[in-house]
Order: structure tokens, then C-alpha cells, then sequence
């Protein structure tokens, strides 16, 4: 009998993921083919991660090649590569101890491009003064949302702590809360009115919740993972407003800040919204926001780089909070870099611009045109239903499932979705997220495809995607 | 009935809405209400972490550095840092193999490039391969990209001579991403069943610190600075038999080579501490981050994986060992890429369930860390075009530092009121410093351990940036310091006679 059979409890109640599976599967799958297996496809297509390059999208040139120049200083020289690119990769490399992407870097990351974060987050938000002293860049968003975490989370004493938490959610924020021993206080999304965000909702979650629960803080996406859903000017105040009143931490993860679809819908950031409400919300309404490399056009996730704002922080808190950081050592200076260039990207007038804009450009027209083609095909198939995708990486239609495929896959042992899923991936090779891993509301069923990926393979994915569903459902009459 | 109301959960008054015409006034006279992320709400673990490695020292330094920028008149024109253990912010040349590839990676254009080696190429090729997308951009899987893994595998079996199982191998974030997972699943039990973790002192602070945040007991047994700072089997039971009094002992770690102290441990040694582990019931992690950094004569690294299976089935069906290692020390010295894994054995199946669940929360190490994982365990061969400069390059960093660590060690034991054990491996000195009654007295005077105190004032008089021994532990009454023995040996020789003159300068100011 081991010794770690006493696991610290808390981590058996990390949810399992039946994703992890599926992912297992389609791995398997794709040896089997290699290893000339025959099936009705020729390979397996994986829209289930959040994965841009794994979708098929291409790097950003400029960033690969300061990125590149970092790596291997020889290349300075290289005529092969333009001004720009050997003055961005010159500047950072100065900045780095014995100019080397070897070396460990501040707690709070390289100064020079800390200080470049906080001059970006001040143009996004019109001018809103941003501190470097605020902020922490971190080996991407996550690892700052489970240091935030911690800050708060106790797993002892008298009450545990709740994070409200939006049911669908971003799955890995919910595995991060219960490793720290924290409980998710769910407040539903209303899906028929395109997954948006409602305090009477937030007031219902809550009122529930205390007595069973310390919360203390409140967990919002957007735009939304993995529903899609742009939070308007007055959304952002309502939460706000709740926030202060209810006496919470907002958590505000707007990662997918760069992927608004709609022209209809704008990103604004919380920050601007608490700062144009005036005192007393703005300067006591306690925010920490999040953004990274792995999302939008850089599409980075591999790289690991994000950063963590705070705003009105207790100024007795700060110094602690700098200590937890410096714990993770440092960030890594790639996703540092990388950071960098989306803070302070190329100019017109820059060398790299054309490219860099029309890279920029592309992968705005396919995400456009990836939408419009989810809505049609979707929009024709029965049994299926999908709220406009207003903005972020993904879709996620609701599967109407006839009561037997319920009663199948409770006899299977399997989540509805997860059945849906598993048969999906045998006969099309095509392997989605199941709703599950989200949350969703009871007796509703989910699957969430990543529309980040060229045109062509979005047809691909949406053929395989209707003749299976189309195939499943007949079956079933 | 009173307890009844207590703990009855429909009793409890739900928490008064804020009324924000409450305004409490701080100091500097700005208005807001209470905070919801005070002192007294916030998670009482993170109040304990303190890691002095990055600590208020280092702070200082950072603070004179801006002065002497902005024109501030000092004793010295720049800051020498000695107090962390980063190799190329010393000076220290990457090695340009591993750095060809890595670009290969980020720029995959480069291929086509004939300045680069077909080595470089093949091996980039092979990588991205592996990769989502074909990109280092993509996720990995949160126990790391199966190719690299493989790939580690092999090494240890090389270095070992016994069989490794990839599926045991877990790739991290540097190697205190792992060190830290392994310490998430330990720490368990409250009161007197609470997890107790045996480390060295003096450790290597992350321990201290993560056990903090954790909330786990440090266990201490102390190394002996008598005999090279080794280790003794009869201290770890002293140490273990106090500690079964408060708490429930369930792991015991050790540092081979030390950090701060630098010595290599020796077989028996090793031997000594499994068979202690066995009949304790103790899970072992083995810290080995500096495997390849190993100067003295007669020294050699034994790990503890190999000693476990030489010793015959006994122990190496039994105990659970877990061992590190990272691409930030050793030739390579690359920290900024946060490269490392660990090697379960014995783990039982069902915890390591729990551990890959665990992992996934962080969802993966950086893929470039991997990448040049996977370059490390797998160098240039001998019939390979960049091994001639490859070899040259890796013997040279690996020399200076040989170098630079006996030089440390000479210099600082001729000076009165220094002694300094032989740095056998790592990338440390650390000297043992005589300190004046007066010297103590001040630096109780001013709230500060001694040899802070003591190494503030060398900061502040010649600008010279350590860690005091304070930060690591040591024994009551004695007092040292950590220096890196990374700068140029220029530079170093700089920093020992400003160390020499300062030391011999402030033991007379205060006797």
C-alpha cells in the first residue's frame, strides 16, 4: 500500500475528465491509420482544444521570427530577415540578463516589457492609467488564475471559499478552484437569450450559497468560453455594481479580448468599465484581470505567456502577493517576448507591417467566415441548435437528444454528450468537446468545436459534423 | 444548543450588504471601504511564503541599481550579483546547438537556411513533428509531448543502466513545478496528522517556501558542516523521532549536489538514507538538478534511481522515489526556459491518477522548455557535425566552473574569520562567517538576522549582492552566506577581495 494513498483529499475532488479519453482516443485512432487501418476517413480532425495552431492556423511571421532572433542572436545579421525584426529582437535581447532568453527575469517579468503591458492596457482602455506595479506576467493566463486563487482560497477553516462561477465555464478555471480546495458557486448563463449574463441570476447563486460557503470572489469570461457571448457596456456595469454591493473580488478573464466576430458587438474591458463609473466603485471594487498569448490572432498557447492586472489591491496585501509570485520562479521569456509584440506590435510604416497586417487580417476573415458557415449548417440541421457566436473561439450547439440516446448512455455509463462524442469520433474521425466538462444546465446536452482553424478544414469539420448528426438522428426514428 | 447554532448553517446571518457610504480612511487620506482581499481574509499560507533567493536583499540591490542609473554617488559603479544561481546572466555562453534547434523550431523558414547544421535540422524536424499543428505553439499534453519523454527515458536508462518507463516520466515547468506537484499530493492530514516533509538544512528555499504555502510541516535535519556538509543516518533519525511528536512524517528530501552547500553526496551515503526511507515508511524525493555540475576530485554523482535498483529488490520494489531534474543548471544553465521533469518510481497506480489529473490543471510546461529537453538528453553523437563544438563548448562551461569553485574556496578560507568547505559540486560557496557580539547586537538592534545584516551592509558599502545564510537555515549561533561562483573569473576575483575587504573592515568595526 502506498504512502500517498493519503493524497490530500481535495485533489480527488478535482473533476476527471471524460475529454481526456476522447483525446486519448482520437490519438489512437490516428495511430491505427498510420498504421493503415482501414476506416471511412482518412484522418482524425481535433476541434476539441482551444489550440489555434493545432487547429491548422499559421504562427504570425513577425513573432516567430523575433522570437527565432532571441533564440539564436547569429541571425542578427541575417539579411534574410527584415530591420524590424533584428531591432525588436536587439532591444528585447538588451533587456534580458547577459542578453540571454537563458536567464531568469523579474518576479513581475522583463521591466521594459511589463512596462510596455501596462502602455498597451492603457491604449485598449482610452487612456485609463495602468501601473506596472499592478501587474504580473505569468507562463500563460492560467498559471496567474490559480495564483490569484490561492490568494484567497482557503480549504481550512470555518467555511470553504466560493468562487461564483458561470455554468457553462472555461473547465480548467473550475479543476484549478478545486485543487486549492475552493467549492464553485454556479450561476447559469441564459442560453436563449445568447448565453447572457444575468445578476437577478447572480443574486439567486448567491443568496443560496451563503450559509453553505464563504464567497468571496465572482469568476466572469469574456468574451465567453465557451458560449461565444460579448457582455455589453451595461452587462459589465450590472456585474460591477453586484460585485461592489455583494462585497466580491471580480475575476475578469478576457482572454479572447482580440476575437469579437460580430460588428455589431465591442470588447470593453472591466478596467474601463469600473474606472468610468467613478468612486465609490472605482476605487473600491477590488478586479483582477487576465489576457494571453494563447488566444486571439498569436494563438500561442505552447509558448506560455499571460499577464495578470490588479486593480485597487489592499496595499497590505501587495508585498504578499509579489512573495507568491516570485515562488513560480519566473515566467518564460518566450511567452515574455511574445507578449511583447502583442503589447507594442508593428506600425504602419514598419517593415513587417504589410505582412503582419495581412496575416492579422486573413485570420480575422476566416474567423468571420467560420461563423457565418457554423450559423448555416447548423441552422439547417434538426435536432440541433446553436446561439450566434458574438464573439471568442468556439462554438457550442445544443444537442436535442430524443429521451433514448439519454436512456443509452445512462445504460452505457456515460454523459449523453459524452456518448454523442465517442460516436462522432469513430465514424467521421471528427473529435469535439462534450458540454459536460462546461457545465450545463441539467438535462441539456452540448458539444464544443474550436472554430479557430483555416476555411477549408471548418468545412470539413462542419460535412463530418452534419452527415453523422444527420445519420444519428435518423437511426433513431 | 449553542453548538447547534454554530455550526447550523440556515442559522447563520447572511453577510450584510455593503453600504458604500462607509468609507474608511487610510493613511494618505484615500476613501474606500473594506476590502474584500485583506491581511485577515487572505489565504493565512500565503503570509508564511518567503523565498529569499528573491527576497528583500535582492529588492535593495534592485533599488541601488535604478540610484546608480539615475546618477546616485556610491562606493562602487555597479551592482555584482552573486545571489542566484543564473548562469547566463553571469556571462555564461548558451550552448549553440541547442540554441540552432530551438530557432529551427520557432521559425521553421530556417530549414531551408544552409547556414545551419543538417544535425540542427533533422533533429528540429523531428520535434515539430511531434508537435500540434506542427507548431511549437500548440498545447501539449499536461504530462508533456510523448516524443520527449521517450527521449528521457533513454537518457536515464543510459545514465543508470536501468530500464525507464516514459509513462513515469512527467515534464515540468522547470524543476520547482514539479517539486511542488509532488508536494500538493503529499500534504494531507491536519493537527497531528498533518504531513511533515524532512529537508536539509540549510535547503534550498523553494522547499521551505512551498511548504508554507502548502501548509506541511519542515521536518529539519541538518547536514554536517564538519564533514563537508554530508549527510548522517543517525541525525535523520533524531530528527524524525522529534518530529512524530507533532506531526506525521511522509516524505524526506535531499539535494545531490547541495544547493547552497555543494556537496555531493556519496554512495553510502545515498545507500544510508534509502535504507532509512525503507524501514521509516518515508516517500524520497531527490533533488538532482545539478547532476552534471560535479568538480571535486573523487567525487562522482550516484543517483539515487541507480543506488535504489543496485540494492537488490528489497528496497527497489519498495520505495517511492521521485527524482528532478531541469534544463536550468548544469552546461546548459537555461532558466528563463522553465525545462524539467521528474521520474516516479513505485507509484501507486491509483495515486498516479490523481497526479495526472493534477497536472492537467496547469495544463502544460512551455513547449520550448520540452524542446530543449529533449536536446539535452539527446546531444550530438559523435559522428554528428556539430558534436566537435558541442563537446568543446559544454567541457568549457563545465571547466570554469571547476575552476571558479576551487578558487572560492581557496580564497575565502585565507581569509581570518572565513572557512569555507570544498565546493564539490552545484554552483555555490557557502562559507561559514565569524561575527562580532557588536555586529549581532546592531542587527538585533535593527529587527534583521546577523548575516543579513551583514550582507546588507556589503551591498550597501561595495555593492555586492549574496544571500545570507539566514534565508537558507542554519545552526543556532552560526552564521553564513550563498555566493554564486557564476560571474567571470575576472569578476569573481573582484567580488572575493571586496568580500576579503569588507570582511576583515567589519569585523573591526564592531569588536
Amino acid at each position: 500500500m502506498s504512502l500517498l494513498r493519503d493524497v490530500s483529499p481535495r485533489l480527488w475532488s478535482i473533476s476527471s475528465s471524460e475529454q481526456v479519453a476522447l483525446a486519448k482516443r482520437a490519438a489512437q485512432i490516428t495511430t491505427e491509420l498510420q498504421q493503415g487501418v482501414k476506416k471511412p476517413y482518412k484522418n482524425v480532425i481535433d476541434v476539441s482544444w482551444g489550440d489555434p495552431h493545432r487547429g491548422g492556423l499559421k504562427p504570425l511571421t513577425f513573432v516567430r521570427q523575433v522570437v527565432a532572433t532571441c533564440l539564436y542572436p547569429s541571425l542578427l545579421n541575417s539579411e534574410a530577415l527584415p530591420v524590424d525584426v533584428q531591432q525588436r529582437a536587439k532591444s528585447l535581447l538588451g533587456e534580458c540578463d547577459g542578453g540571454s532568453v537563458g536567464s531568469y527575469t523579474s518576479t513581475r517579468g522583463i521591466p521594459k516589457i511589463v512596462q510596455s503591458v501596462s502602455e498597451f492596457i492603457s491604449r485598449r482602455d482610452g487612456g485609463v492609467q495602468s501601473s506596472p506595479e499592478n501587474i504580473f506576467i505569468t507562463s500563460g493566463s492560467q498559471r496567474s488564475l490559480m495564483m490569484v486563487l490561492e490568494l484567497f482560497v482557503q480549504s481550512e477553516g470555518f467555511l470553504q471559499t466560493g468562487v461564483l462561477t458561470p455554468v457553462p465555464s472555461y473547465p480548467y478555471f473550475n479543476k484549478a478552484l478545486s485543487a486549492l480546495g475552493g467549492t464553485m458557486v454556479p450561476y447559469h448563463l441564459c442560453e436563449e437569450q445568447g448565453w447572457k449574463l444575468k445578476v437577478d441570476e447572480l443574486r439567486r447563486a448567491l443568496h443560496v450559497a451563503r450559509g453553505h460557503c464563504n464567497p468571496m470572489a465572482l469568476y466572469v469570461i469574456n468574451p465567453g468560453n465557451p458560449t461565444g457571448h460579448v457582455q455589453n457596456r451595461k452587462s459589465i456595469e450590472d456585474v460591477i455594481r453586484f460585485a461592489a454591493e455583494e462585497k466580491l473580488f471580480l475575476l475578469a478573464d478576457e482572454v479572447y479580448q482580440d476575437s469579437v466576430h460580430d460588428p455589431s458587438c465591442e470588447f470593453v474591458s472591466y478596467k474601463k468599465v469600473l474606472f468610468e463609473m467613478g468612486p465609490p466603485y472605482s476605487n473600491s471594487v477590488e478586479l483582477a484581470s487576465f489576457n494571453s498569448i494563447s488566444k486571439g490572432y498569436f494563438g500561442e498557447s505552447g509558448l506560455r505567456g499571460g499577464y495578470v492586472e490588479f486593480v485597487n489591491l489592499d496595499p497590505t496585501v501587495v508585498g504578499y502577493v509579489y512573495n507568491l509570485f516570485s515562488l513560480d520562479t519566473n515566467s518564460a521569456i518566450l511567452g515574455q517576448i511574445t507578449l511583447d509584440i502583442m503589447a507594442h506590435p508593428p506600425q504602419p510604416g514598419d517593415p513587417s507591417y504589410p505582412t503582419f497586417s495581412e496575416e492579422i487580417r486573413s485570420i480575422k476573415d476566416t474567423l468571420a467566415s467560420n461563423v457565418h458557415r457554423v450559423h448555416d449548417v447548423l441552422g439547417d440541421l434538426p435536432g440541433i441548435s446553436s446561439q450566434p457566436i458574438k464573439g471568442g473561439m468556439f462554438a457550442f450547439p445544443q444537442l436535442h437528444l430524443p429521451p433514448c440516446v439519454v436512456q443509452e448512455a445512462k445504460e452505457a455509463g456515460m454523459k449523453p454528450d459524452v456518448l454523442y462524442s465517442s460516436l462522432l469520433l469513430e465514424e467521421t474521425g471528427l473529435c469535439v468537446g462534450a458540454g459536460c466538462e462546461h457545465g450545463q444546465k441539467e438535462g441539456t446536452h452540448h458539444i464544443r468545436l474550436c472554430i479557430a482553424t483555416p476555411e477549408e478544414n471548418m468545412e470539413e469539420v462542419l460535412n463530418r459534423l452534419s452527415t453523422f448528426h444527420l445519420s444519428f438522428m435518423s437511426r433513431l426514428s | 444548543m449553542f453548538i447547534l447554532r454554530l455550526w447550523s448553517a440556515s442559522a447563520r446571518p447572511s453577510k450584510p450588504r455593503l453600504d458604500i457610504s462607509t468609507r474608511k480612511m487610510t493613511e494618505n487620506g484615500v476613501l474606500h471601504p473594506e476590502r474584500v482581499l485583506t491581511l485577515d481574509t487572505m489565504n493565512p499560507n500565503v503570509k508564511r511564503v518567503e523565498y529569499a533567493v528573491r527576497g528583500p536583499i535582492v529588492q535593495r540591490a534592485v533599488q541601488i541599481e535604478k540610484e546608480l542609473k539615475e546618477g546616485v554617488k556610491k562606493p562602487f559603479t555597479e551592482v555584482l550579483r552573486a545571489n542566484i544561481g543564473d548562469c547566463h546572466a553571469m556571462g555564461q555562453r548558451p550552448i549553440t546547438f541547442l540554441r540552432q534547434v530551438l530557432a529551427l523550431c520557432a521559425y521553421p523558414e530556417l530549414l531551408e537556411d544552409n547556414k545551419f547544421p543538417e544535425d540542427a535540422k533533422s533533429r528540429a524536424r523531428r520535434f515539430l513533428a511531434a508537435c500540434g499543428g506542427g507548431s511549437i505553439g500548440a498545447y501539449s499534453m499536461s504530462q508533456g509531448i510523448e516524443l520527449v519523454r521517450q527521449d528521457v527515458a533513454r537518457y536515464i536508462e543510459r545514465r543508470d543502466g536501468i530500464p525507464s518507463n516514459p509513462d513515469n516520466i512527467y515534464l515540468s515547468s522547470g524543476a520547482s513545478d514539479a517539486i511542488t506537484t509532488m508536494l500538493k499530493l503529499l500534504i494531507s492530514g491536519e493537527g497531528a496528522s498533518r504531513t511533515g516533509v524532512m529537508i536539509s538544512k540549510p535547503q534550498y528555499p523553494l522547499y521551505s517556501a512551498a511548504l508554507a504555502d502548502l501548509g506541511g510541516v519542515q521536518i529539519n535535519y541538518y547536514l554536517d558542516e564538519a564533514k563537508n556538509w554530508s549527510l548522517d543516518a543517525s541525525e535523520l533519525r533524531r530528527s524524525l523521532a522529534e518530529a512524530k511528536k507533532h506531526c506525521t512524517p511522509r516524505a524526506i528530501c535531499v539535494i545531490n549536489p547541495g544547493n547552497p552547500t555543494g556537496q555531493v553526496q556519496s554512495r553510502q551515503c545515498i545507500e544510508d538514507v534509502i535504507r532509512f526511507a525503507a524501514e521509516e515508511n518515508l516517500f524520497l524525493m531527490a533533488d538532482e538538478v545539478y547532476q552534471d555540475n560535479i568538480y571535486a576530485e573523487g567525487c562522482e554523482f550516484n543517483s539515487f534511481k541507480k543506488v535504489l535498483f543496485e540494492m537488490g529488490p528489497k528496497y527497489s520494489n519498495k520505495v517511492e522515489l521521485a527524482s528532478f531534474h531541469s534544463t536550468s543548471k548544469c552546461y546548459m544553465g537555461e532558466c528563463g526556459f522553465r525545462g524539467g521533469y521528474m521520474e516516479l518510481i513505485n507509484l501507486d497506480p491509483d495515486v498516479k491518477v490523481q497526479l495526472t489529473k493534477l497536472v492537467s490543471v496547469r495544463l502544460c510546461p512551455p513547449v520550448t522548455g520540452q524542446a530543449l529537453l529533449d536536446l539535452v538528453v539527446n546531444p550530438p553523437q559523435p559522428d554528428e557535425p556539430s558534436y566537435p563544438t558541442f563537446k568543446k563548448e559544454r567541457a568549457a562551461v563545465l571547466a570554469a566552473l571547476a575552476d571558479k569553485a576551487k578558487m572560492a574556496e581557496e580564497i575565502f578560507n585565507k581569509v581570518p574569520g572565513i572557512s569555507c568547505n570544498t565546493v564539490q559540486g552545484a554552483m555555490y560557496a557557502f562559507p561559514r562567517i565569524e561575527l562580532p557580539q557588536k555586529a549581532i547586537e546592531a542587527a538585533k538592534e535593527k529587527g534583521q538576522a546577523p548575516d543579513m545584516f551583514y550582507c546588507m551592509s556589503l551591498l550597501e558599502e561595495k555593492g555586492i549582492c549574496l544571500v545570507p545564510g539566514s534565508g537558507f537555515g542554519q545552526r543556532e549561533g552560526t552564521f553564513h552566506f550563498r555566493m554564486t561562483i557564476l560571474p567571470p573569473t575576472e569578476t569573481l576575483k573582484v567580488v572575493l577581495q571586496k568580500i576579503e575587504e569588507f570582511h576583515l573592515k567589519f569585523t573591526e568595526q564592531y569588536s
